[in-house]
């Protein structure tokens, strides 16, 4: 006997599928999970609701002084993000300039946004815009002093915009440097070779804390009196050097694990050195090591708080300066300018690793056959 | 022959302006730049921190636009160079800032081997001891066997050995690295006391969870006479700084107040008058505009009113003028007279 129509499939048994299915499977499928499982999720109640308490049930909403948030048990301290907002985004630049920062941040925008999308075409004008024209732009807009725009000295940035500024420059300044680095450590010529050794060695064998301070320190007591160098500009020169260093032994990682045949390949087809380089060894090696690359910029991200120690106010300094201001005293005000600097900094580097997320798996898709 | 003479000439030329610039007074460097540049410190309640516009308020703060209202009449116009504890000397060495108002301790070491010169104790300060309210303790003699905190490696833990020593009494010292942790044990109970700076304990007591709880012991351990400090070899630039200071302390006395300053100026008291500019070259004889004093206190009051503003009863941190105050009130504040 046959049959021409399907026999209806029977649904699996309910205990295996669906919601109870997957508890079972996942979280209570045996006695020690089980146990897991409750210790997990009371600590897990325990910890938002704490926050959520912390954050909102017990927080202070309006206020014009730390009085306000200062009574027993009192949550986050709000009105002190509201009422210092402006200065942890600007720090002092002066109020009615502070137009030119958002100019330069809508510029970046317009740049980078068009950069990263893959799908959009005319990539060889965009890099030229965000290397060439963004830099000297946002160099003038943020300086000033000419075009009738009001000059606007360093000590005066501060927040988020410094932070920007010595990330952007950081990341912008080590990565050619970086790659140079790890080509001439490479090299077959000595001199270049022990050049770049030297630097990477030296560099890696001091904290950046230290190198911060003989920038800042040291430096003022070599030149002559009167002469100083701008303090963000000792900054960023260091920061940007320090991270090349550390992203020249990243890079050295991709370029080690290319095999010999690919370099072997490059030469018999008679390319020149920066044709190799450039055309088959680097793309090669880059793409390898975009996971090391992206935490040495989110570990400089995160550096540019160093900047405090030499009195400039990156985002954490002016949160912690604007801590001094006896007018917000409260027992929370100090844990809500932290919670806040916090929550900020996580945004962009949350952000700079899901965007390495991204562009690794689209250049993996090379390697999937 | 006569292109190596230009080029020597030249050289020698460049030497020599570097050289006279080094040695240039501050004053004249002041009035060209336009600004007075002054060390401020990174942030200290009271002293120098933020409004929420931005711009820099404090005792500190006040002394710096008191100098720029003396030697450029505009109060306004100060650049302040936020420096740390260990970058502040250099910053005034290398030329950066012209003075150091940074509540900085005046000692002998500082005064010789730092190339530095303070011109005098604007804020007497000194080490302090809080306590609970519940303990009972009215003096720091009957603190004997109680648990310390204080901050590991400054002078505070210092002192704190040498008093008790002294007065022979045992104490269990626990170190932290931070105020903000010292804050945080102090009020879990991990310590009986809390020692700081008398200016820093009455700031820390606002950020408590139950500040009518604490108080502060009346001894005061350790002597700190905070002062602005200047370059030294520039006696110009020292008088007048040292000078701005007294000038606020002898409106004080006089009873010259931003408020009635105006009035003043028709005052028939010789000591106003003189305090003012109304009798004599007094501002002439160190270089500057003969209101000198007038727009200090125009612009910025006198020395109570600073102090009170900032730190004192009209600020929240509510310090007592204590040794602060002027000799004829029972401080220590005792300026020579203008004439």
């Amino acid at each position: 006997m046959t049959s021409t129509t399907a026999t209806s499939t029977m649904r699996p048994p309910r205990s295996e599928v669906g919601l109870i299915g997957w508890l079972r499977k996942n979280l209570f499928s045996s006695v020690t999970n089980t146990l897991l499982t409750i210790i997990g999720l009371w600590i897990i109640w325990k910890v938002i609701t704490a926050a959520i308490g912390w954050a909102i049930l017990s927080a202070t909403f309006e206020g014009s002084d730390g009085a306000a948030c200062s009574r027993e048990h009192a949550g986050a301290c709000w009105p002190f993000i509201q009422a210092k907002f402006s200065q942890f985004m600007y720090g002092r630049y002066p109020e009615p300039q502070r137009w030119r920062v958002d100019l330069t941040y809508v510029l970046a925008i317009a740049g980078l946004v068009p950069l990263m999308t893959p799908s959009v075409p005319g990539k060889l004008f965009n890099t030229l815009y965000m290397i060439v024209f963004f830099p000297i732009a946002a160099f003038f807009l943020l300086v000033g002093g000419y075009f009738g725009l009001p000059y606007v000295p360093t000590e005066l940035w501060g927040g988020l915009l410094v932070t920007l500024v010595v990330a952007s420059v950081g990341i912008a300044g080590a990565f050619p440097i970086g790659i140079l680095l790890a080509l001439g450590r490479r090299s077959k010529m000595p001199i270049v070779r022990w050049v770049s050794v030297g630097f990477i060695e030296l560099v890696r064998g001091v904290p950046l804390i230290t190198v911060l301070f003989m920038a800042s320190v040291m430096l003022p007591l070599f030149l002559p009196e009167g002469v100083t160098i701008d303090k963000l500009l000792r900054a960023l020169i260091m920061v940007a050097l320090f991270s090349a260093a550390y992203l020249a032994e990243v890079i050295r990682g991709g370029l080690q694990a290319i095999p010999r045949g690919q370099f072997e390949a490059a030469d018999a087809l008679g390319l020149s050195y920066p044709q190799k380089m450039g055309l088959i060894v680097l793309p090669q090696a880059l793409k390898l090591v975009i996971p090391g690359i992206v935490n040495t910029f989110i570990g400089l991200f995160k550096d540019t708080s160093l900047v405090l120690i030499i009195g400039i106010f990156d985002l954490l300094g002016i949160v912690q300066l604007n801590q001094t201001d006896a007018k917000w005293f409260s027992p929370s005000t100090g844990m809500t300018g932290y919670v806040f600097a916090g929550f900020v900094f996580w945004i962009f580097c949350f952000s700079m690793s899901r965007y390495s997320l991204f562009i690794e798996r689209r250049l993996a898709r090379g390697d999937r056959r | 022959m006569k292109s190596t003479t230009k080029l020597f000439a030249l050289t020698t030329a460049v030497l020599v302006s570097t050289a006279s610039f080094a040695s240039a007074q501050t004053l004249d460097r002041v009035k060209q730049r336009g600004t007075l540049s002054c060390g401020v410190n990174v942030g200290l309640a009271g002293f120098s921190a933020p409004d929420d516009k931005g711009n820099w308020t404090g005792f500190d703060v006040d002394y710096c636009r008191a100098i720029a209202a003396a030697v450029l009449g505009d109060a306004t116009k100060v650049r302040f160079v936020p420096t740390t504890a260990k970058e502040r000397f250099t910053a005034l060495q290398s030329g950066e800032i012209d003075v150091l108002n940074r509540n900085t301790t005046w000692t002998l070491a500082r005064d010789s081997s730092l190339g530095l010169s303070f011109v005098g104790t604007n804020y007497y300060d000194g080490q302090g001891l809080m306590v609970k309210t519940g303990l009972k303790v009215k003096s720091a003699k009957e603190l004997d066997g109680a648990t310390v905190c204080v901050q590991t490696g400054t002078t505070t833990e210092l002192n704190l050995a040498d008093y008790f020593r002294v007065n022979k009494l045992a104490y269990k010292p626990v170190v932290f690295e931070k105020a903000d942790e010292i804050l945080q044990a102090y009020q879990a109970g991990r310590c009986d006391v809390y020692t700081t700076d008398a200016s820093g304990l009455y700031a820390q007591r606002l950020q408590m969870q139950k500040p009518d709880e604490h108080i502060v012991l009346p001894e005061i351990i350790s002597k700190e006479p905070l002062g602005p400090s200047v370059r030294q070899g520039d006696s110009q630039w020292f008088t007048i700084v040292r000078w701005v200071h007294f000038a606020l302390l002898n409106a004080e006395e006089a009873g010259i107040t931003k408020g009635n300053v105006d009035k003043m100026l028709e005052s028939t008291n010789p000591d106003v008058r003189r305090i003012l500019g109304k009798e004599g070259e007094f501002g002439k004889g160190i270089g500057l505009a003969n209101d000198w004093a007038f727009q200090i206190i125009k612009q910025v009051g006198n020395y109570g009113e600073i102090f009170d503003a900032t730190v004192g009863a009209g600020s929240r941190i509510n310090i007592a003028r204590g040794q602060n105050n002027l000799w004829t009130k029972g401080g220590l504040q005792y300026a020579p007279p203008i004439r």
